[in-house]
């Protein structure tokens, strides 16, 4: 019996074969080849950029140093910003519209189907198009402006796409301290749940983190400017329509996801909190939400990395050279193909691959596990 | 049955398609973004050659999208993978020597423009701006002017102002502008055409001299007369409208001709939206004038062709050249483009009367190169020059942008 273990191993693996090799090569070998372009200084020559055999020198981390510290390169650090404050918005926008569409069909309204479908659609669309017919609503001129006219109100005067309004500014020199204020919150966070679950050794080990995180913002925080002069960053309101449309896509998406989630709820355990006298809101709130957690967790990650790679909806609905609505895939094609800053152009690409896998390589490990339990 | 029929069709089809492709002996293919109104132009170009060779099967590769951004990432895919096309456009000057020349790419033409007699035929000014120490490297096939002032006369009649001749006098015709009630009385739209009007304001504060040695890196952008064309451009930019981010330039030349503003400064294709597309008469429905403290000089851009190492169809390719260069080609193409002859030599019998006058200048006038256009600026600093504009405009400090522009100069290696 046990050769024919064997032999079946040996053809599950020679299965597999082809398309691990087609990813190694594909995917593995190109993010390397990336990573290795990140640290050489290709394109800083022009003669070497667009050679036939281009001579490059390994510079080490000199691109990211200059990304994040020089002078010219202010625009990827608002681009970075900026992608913070989208995803934060956008996921917050598709998962509230998302859950509220989800419980409205949940409670089987006439004509269900039609609008299940009908919130479902624009997922269906692609990006650029989604992002061209906003593009026409949001004319400061027109579209969305005008719709207060129809009642007699005044028509919108808020500049959308162009607006240049930025709110919620900070200096970017203080970054390095905020981050470590954060790094203390979280760390407080963790040792009180490790104290309230009498796990006393792990919650001696965060608070140590934090009071360490502490001292640091305080005492070196304030001398460690990356930069040697201010440099304000904020949410550039001319996001707000990218919001608008980004949500407008996904949140049927997000309402799909839920509904699968409410249609695995038992009906005894809603039962159960019906006769136990829970409102529809408690019922909501305490029982069913909690079970879908990992709905709505699996729903943050798609929506997540989506949002951080975000490209072609900016591109239709603003164009490249807007720079109020810009994001780091946008700038990392500038830099590449128009500047010729081919080094630069990765090393942004790299710094984009590392956010998306602070989200997605924690998620996918502890699916990974599960698997393993069942 | 009916299946089968409908493959013996398609396949005498295809047969026919394919015949004329198999019997060509040669091929070329033309790599451009000429297409929609600047398709037609192209095409008369391809008509004629394919008339004067009958053999070769010219193939129009176009790659769509204003000024070259797509065409541009698709060509450096290709010129990167090995696969360069026979000829391809490119904006003369330093957007193809600091890009291709520099990195060993194209090949030297100035055999071609011996032999063609071109070195005669175009102005010295062109010549130098096409060539560097070991060659001249593209074929020039039209040429626009970027310093152009567009107004309506009636209007300015109506206001009783004339069209400023330097900065200082536009300042103060704006403010007697604002006096009558005319707000904003320069029409600006999105961020490239405000790219646009800062070269025509450096060009008149600084004059082609001192232009000309920014671009060759003896000029410092730190230095206090390029500070100053800061700080000029920053009090034009208060008589323009407030909305300008949002107006395509079609829709910044709209705003002019309804007299919600009286100027304009836009390179002269907007001769040939206003003259062809919106049937307006040149001298009458608009006025032009060079923009403001640059009359004399003739900042230019032109479209070129050059030839890469490698072309699978050298000859074809030559040819190709050959006929773009020619008086005949030349004046093909250009009253279908709305620009004139970079040749001094052309038929003037053929153009309008804006262009006919923008090419009596082009003989005239002092020859610079536009910064906008790919002339004299590499295209690692114009791409960045975006940034530039925005922290000028964030804090409308002139020293900032300046010294932030020089720092680009120097990381991209302007002028060495």
């Amino acid at each position: 019996m046990r050769w024919r273990r064997h032999t079946n191993q040996i053809i599950g693996f020679l299965v597999l074969l082809p398309s691990m090799a087609l990813v190694g090569v594909f995917v593995y070998s190109f993010i390397g080849r990336t990573l290795y372009a990140s640290l050489t200084d290709w394109g800083q020559d022009p003669a070497q950029a667009l050679a036939l055999n281009p001579i490059t020198r390994f510079i080490g981390l000199d691109n990211y140093r200059q990304l994040f510290t020089g002078v010219i390169d202010a625009r990827f650090r608002q681009d970075l910003v900026s992608t913070v404050f989208f995803t934060a918005f956008f996921l917050a926008g598709c998962l509230l519209v998302g859950l509220l569409l989800a419980i409205l069909i949940d409670h089987k309204p006439r004509g269900e189907g039609f609008f299940r479908g009908v919130f479902l659609f624009p997922f269906a669309l692609s990006f650029v198009v989604t992002g061209t017919i906003w593009r026409w609503l949001l004319q400061p001129g027109g579209g969305v402006n005008q719709l207060p006219t129809m009642v007699g109100l005044p028509a919108g005067s808020f500049a959308w796409l162009t607006s240049k309004q930025q709110v919620w500014r900070f200096d970017w020199n203080a970054l390095p301290a905020m981050l470590a204020w954060a790094a203390a919150l979280s760390l407080a966070a963790l040792a009180l749940s490790a104290l309230r679950s009498r796990r006393r050794g792990r919650a001696a080990a965060a608070a140590a983190g934090a009071v360490l995180a502490a001292g640091w913002a305080l005492l070196a925080g304030p001398a460690a400017a990356p930069l040697p002069f201010p440099e304000l960053h904020g949410f550039n309101l001319a996001f707000v329509g990218i919001v608008v449309a980004a949500v407008w896509q996904m949140a049927g998406y997000t309402m799909a996801l839920y509904l699968a989630g409410l249609s695995g709820v038992p009906e005894e355990i809603r039962e159960a909190a019906v006769v136990e006298g829970a409102s529809e809101w408690q019922l909501y709130t305490r029982v069913i939400l909690p079970l879908l957690a990992p709905i709505t967790l699996s729903a943050m990650i798609v929506l997540g990395h989506i949002s951080l790679k975000i490209f072609d909806l900016v591109f239709a609905m603003a164009g490249p050279d807007n720079a109020y609505t810009d994001v780091p895939a946008l700038l990392m094609y500038i830099t590449t193909f128009r500047g010729n800053q081919f080094a630069k152009g990765a090393a942004i690409g790299v710094i984009l691959l590392l956010l998306v896998a602070v989200i997605v390589v924690p998620y996918l490990r502890s699916q990974l596990k599960e698997g393993v339990h069942e | 049955m009916r299946l089968r029929g409908a493959f013996v069709v398609s396949a005498v089809v295809a047969a026919i398609l394919a015949a004329p492709s198999a019997r060509a002996q040669e091929k070329l293919e033309i790599f451009s973004w000429w297409a929609g109104d600047e398709g037609p132009a192209l095409q008369a170009l391809i008509d004629k050659y394919s008339a004067l060779y009958p053999n070769i099967q010219a193939i129009n590769s176009t790659v769509t999208g204003g000024s070259g951004v797509n065409a541009r990432a698709v060509l450096k895919t290709r010129m990167l993978g090995g696969d360069p096309p026979d000829s391809f456009q490119v904006h003369a000057g330093q957007e193809l020597i600091a890009t291709w020349v520099v990195a060993g790419r194209m090949e030297d033409l100035s055999g071609l423009f011996k032999s063609e007699g071109w070195t005669a035929k175009f102005p010295p000014g062109l010549i130098s701006l096409l060539s560097t120490k070991s060659g001249t490297w593209s074929v020039p096939v039209n040429i626009h002017r970027s310093n152009v002032m567009w107004y309506v006369p009636a209007r300015l009649r109506e206001w009783g102002v004339s069209p400023p001749k330097t900065w200082d006098e536009f300042l103060a015709t704006c403010e007697t502008l604002k006096g009558k009630g005319v707000k904003s009385p320069l029409a600006l739209g999105e961020n490239w055409t405000q790219n646009h009007l800062w070269e025509s304001v450096a060009l008149g504060v600084l004059g082609p001299d001192d232009w000309s040695a920014l671009w060759s890196g003896k000029l410092k952008f730190t230095d206090p007369k390029v500070v100053k064309a800061w700080e000029t451009f920053g009090k034009v930019l208060a008589c323009s409208n407030p909305d300008a981010s949002g107006l395509s330039w079609q829709q910044a030349v709209d705003r002019m001709l309804k007299g919600d503003a009286a100027f304009n400064v836009m390179g002269d294709w907007a001769a040939g939206y206003m003259a062809t597309t919106l049937k307006l008469v040149p001298g009458e429905g608009f006025g032009y004038a060079p923009s403001p403290s640059t009359s004399g000089v003739f900042m230019m851009l032109s479209d070129s062709f050059g030839l890469p190492k490698g072309a699978k169809h050298r000859e074809a390719a030559l040819k190709w050249l050959k006929l773009l260069g020619s008086k005949e080609g030349q004046d093909i193409f250009n009253p279908l483009k709305g620009s004139i002859a970079a040749r001094l030599d052309s038929d003037l019998g053929k153009y309008n009367a804006y262009l006919q006058s923008a090419a009596k200048d082009w003989k005239s006038n002092k020859i610079v190169g536009s910064l906008v256009h790919g002339a004299v600026a590499p295209e690692a600093f114009g791409s960045q020059f975006g940034t530039v504009m925005e922290i000028y405009l964030a804090g409308k400090n002139a020293k900032a942008a300046a010294s932030a522009a020089q720092a680009i100069a120097d990381q991209v290696r302007l002028g060495r």
